[in-house]
């Protein structure tokens, strides 16, 4: 049966040839035991003695599943075949068999699959355990080279995440409704204190705020701050600071402005506006304001943290005398709290 | 240049001379930043910036840094990544030197962007060859020498190197292999240590 026309064959390989084209070969006698094993396989296996062991032994094929027998093995050569070692650690082989016709043996090639990564690693191979035709040092060259740039590339993405994060810890608006925030207003009021500009502080801090957030939900009320944002930035000139610098707490910085009247005026032109009701989804939002004012005029050295402290004592008698109302800090107070402070 | 290459000089500077003489070479380069994105690109023109002013900051010629550079990036512990992924080019130094001719197509493997200069070996008898470099950065056939040096360490063999000059933007470098087995070397097994 295996007497082929001689063009069909080409002169049988040395074993050293073998060797180097196949490392990881395996000669199989016609009884399904093991001639020879490639010296790549001897290498990563050295407590296993291949030659006289039974294939079946050493190796499980999985796919396919059928073979344990030497006629089943003539019957899957061609083939794809997925084995594994039956000793730990059960590396996964892909291999192909093929029929030696003067011998009625077989030759079994074996290779890596995907698991040669993991495999270079445990058997301890160089370059030299591969035939140099195999492309498995060019994979594992580029499994490599990718990690480490993948590496550059999560530290670059943990740079750009902490510029970003310092970037918003150093911004000056409130995102929210786009006003300037605390931090900004601090680095307003201490250039206008430092530049001995007059400049009047009004410290806002809305009334039943709480109700609409409560009955209402928190898209209500962020609804109604942002309307009482542009009120704010509507009731005053382009020069002036609007800032929130808490839930619903503002502070407008009225520049080159210390006549108490038109202060007094504008804060109640602000709670007049704010006072009328703001529709979100068809209901209505009703809240008010407190007001509270103080003036650099009636500081001899101006302090902004002073000021704030002042215009917020204000306020709160705002609050005390029934809400809805401005204070203007005193010089009464400020002297008083100069005095005590 | 893209910024590996900037990033590895920035990082050779610091590791064999310090953080200091880094960052004023950095500040005398006016690059307007003091530490270069290992995965952006930048001008060509600043490369040439940062290498002027460390010749100037550290009183030594152009190519005696870059063929320090060279050297520092096979050999330095910081950097070990480089001469594994060089060492996969073969098992014997010889084979080394004829991988060198896929270095641009290895390097774009890995990083698409990064350009890597033309490298083609001529080989002569007793184990001479000349390495032809093109198209790259002025200068990089001194980088390539320091880097060569060390991988002749790496896989033990004894070699002998000179920097030929370049004319028309070709620098020639000629290796001479003396033994390719001279000393043990050291071990390259296709498993990282680390993984």
């Amino acid at each position: 049966m295996h007497n082929r026309p001689a063009e069909n064959h080409v002169s049988s390989l040395s074993v050293r040839a073998l060797d180097q084209l196949m490392p990881m070969h395996l000669i199989i006698s016609a009884t399904g035991h093991i001639v020879r094993a490639g010296p790549t396989l001897a290498k990563m296996m050295p407590e296993i003695q291949f030659s006289g062991a039974r294939l079946l032994e050493i190796f499980e094929l999985q796919n396919p599943p059928t073979a344990d027998s030497m006629t089943d093995l003539y019957a899957v050569a061609g083939q794809a075949l997925r084995l594994r070692f039956r000793r730990s650690p059960n590396t996964q082989l892909k291999g192909i068999i093929v029929e030696l016709p003067e011998t009625n043996g077989l030759l079994l090639n074996l290779s890596f699959g995907i698991s040669v990564i993991e495999a270079v690693q445990k058997f301890n191979l160089t370059i030299s355990d591969f035939a140099p035709t195999e492309l498995v040092v060019e994979m594992l060259y580029l499994v490599e080279a990718k990690s480490a740039v993948m590496n550059e590339s999560r530290n670059l993405n943990l740079r750009l995440q902490g510029a970003r994060i310092a970037a918003e810890e150093q911004a000056f608006t409130d995102t929210l409704t786009g006003l300037k925030n605390r931090r900004a207003l601090e680095h307003i009021l201490g250039v206008a204190a430092a530049q001995h500009r007059p400049f009047a502080l009004m410290q806002i801090d809305l009334d039943f705020f709480k109700d609409v957030n409560d009955t209402m939900g928190h898209a209500a009320g962020d609804h109604v701050l942002q309307h009482v944002s542009s009120t704010l930035v509507q009731a005053t000139r382009s020069d002036d600071t609007v800032a929130r610098i808490g839930g619903d707490e503002f502070v407008l910085v009225i520049d080159n402005q210390v006549d108490k009247r038109a202060l007094n005026d504008l804060g109640l032109r602000i709670i007049r506006r704010l006072e009328e009701p703001v529709f979100f989804k068809g209901d209505p939002c009703e809240i008010s304001a407190s007001i509270g004012v103080s003036f650099s005029s009636d500081y001899s050295c101006v302090d902004p943290s002073e000021m704030l402290a002042d215009a917020d004592a204000a306020l709160y008698d705002s609050k005390n005398k029934g809400r809805a109302q401005v204070t203007l800090a005193t010089p009464y107070v400020a002297t008083r709290r100069a005095a005590n402070g | 240049m893209h910024g590996l290459i900037n990033r590895s000089i920035e990082c050779f500077v610091r590791d064999i001379y310090g953080l200091d003489q880094w960052q004023q070479i950095a500040a005398a380069s006016e690059i307007g930043f003091d530490s270069f994105e290992p995965l952006l690109v930048y001008e060509d023109e600043l490369t040439a910036r940062v290498l002027d002013a460390a010749a100037l900051n550290l009183g030594k010629p152009v190519e005696i840094i870059l063929e320090d550079l060279g050297t520092y990036l096979v050999s330095h512990p910081n950097v070990q990544s480089l001469s594994r992924l060089l060492r996969f080019g073969g098992e014997t130094f010889t084979d080394f030197l004829h991988s060198l001719a896929d270095i641009q197509d290895r390097a774009r493997m890995a990083v698409p962007e990064l350009e890597m200069p033309m490298l083609s070996l001529r080989s002569h008898i007793y184990g001479n060859f000349t390495l032809y470099c093109s198209d790259g950065y002025p200068g990089i056939g001194h980088v390539l020498v320091g880097m060569l040096r060390a991988m002749a360490d790496e896989y033990g063999a004894l070699v002998l190197l000179e920097h030929l000059g370049g004319k028309s933007e070709v620098e020639a470098i000629s290796v001479q292999v003396m033994e390719t087995r001279f000393s043990e070397g050291s071990i390259f097994k296709l498993g990282r240590a680390d993984a």
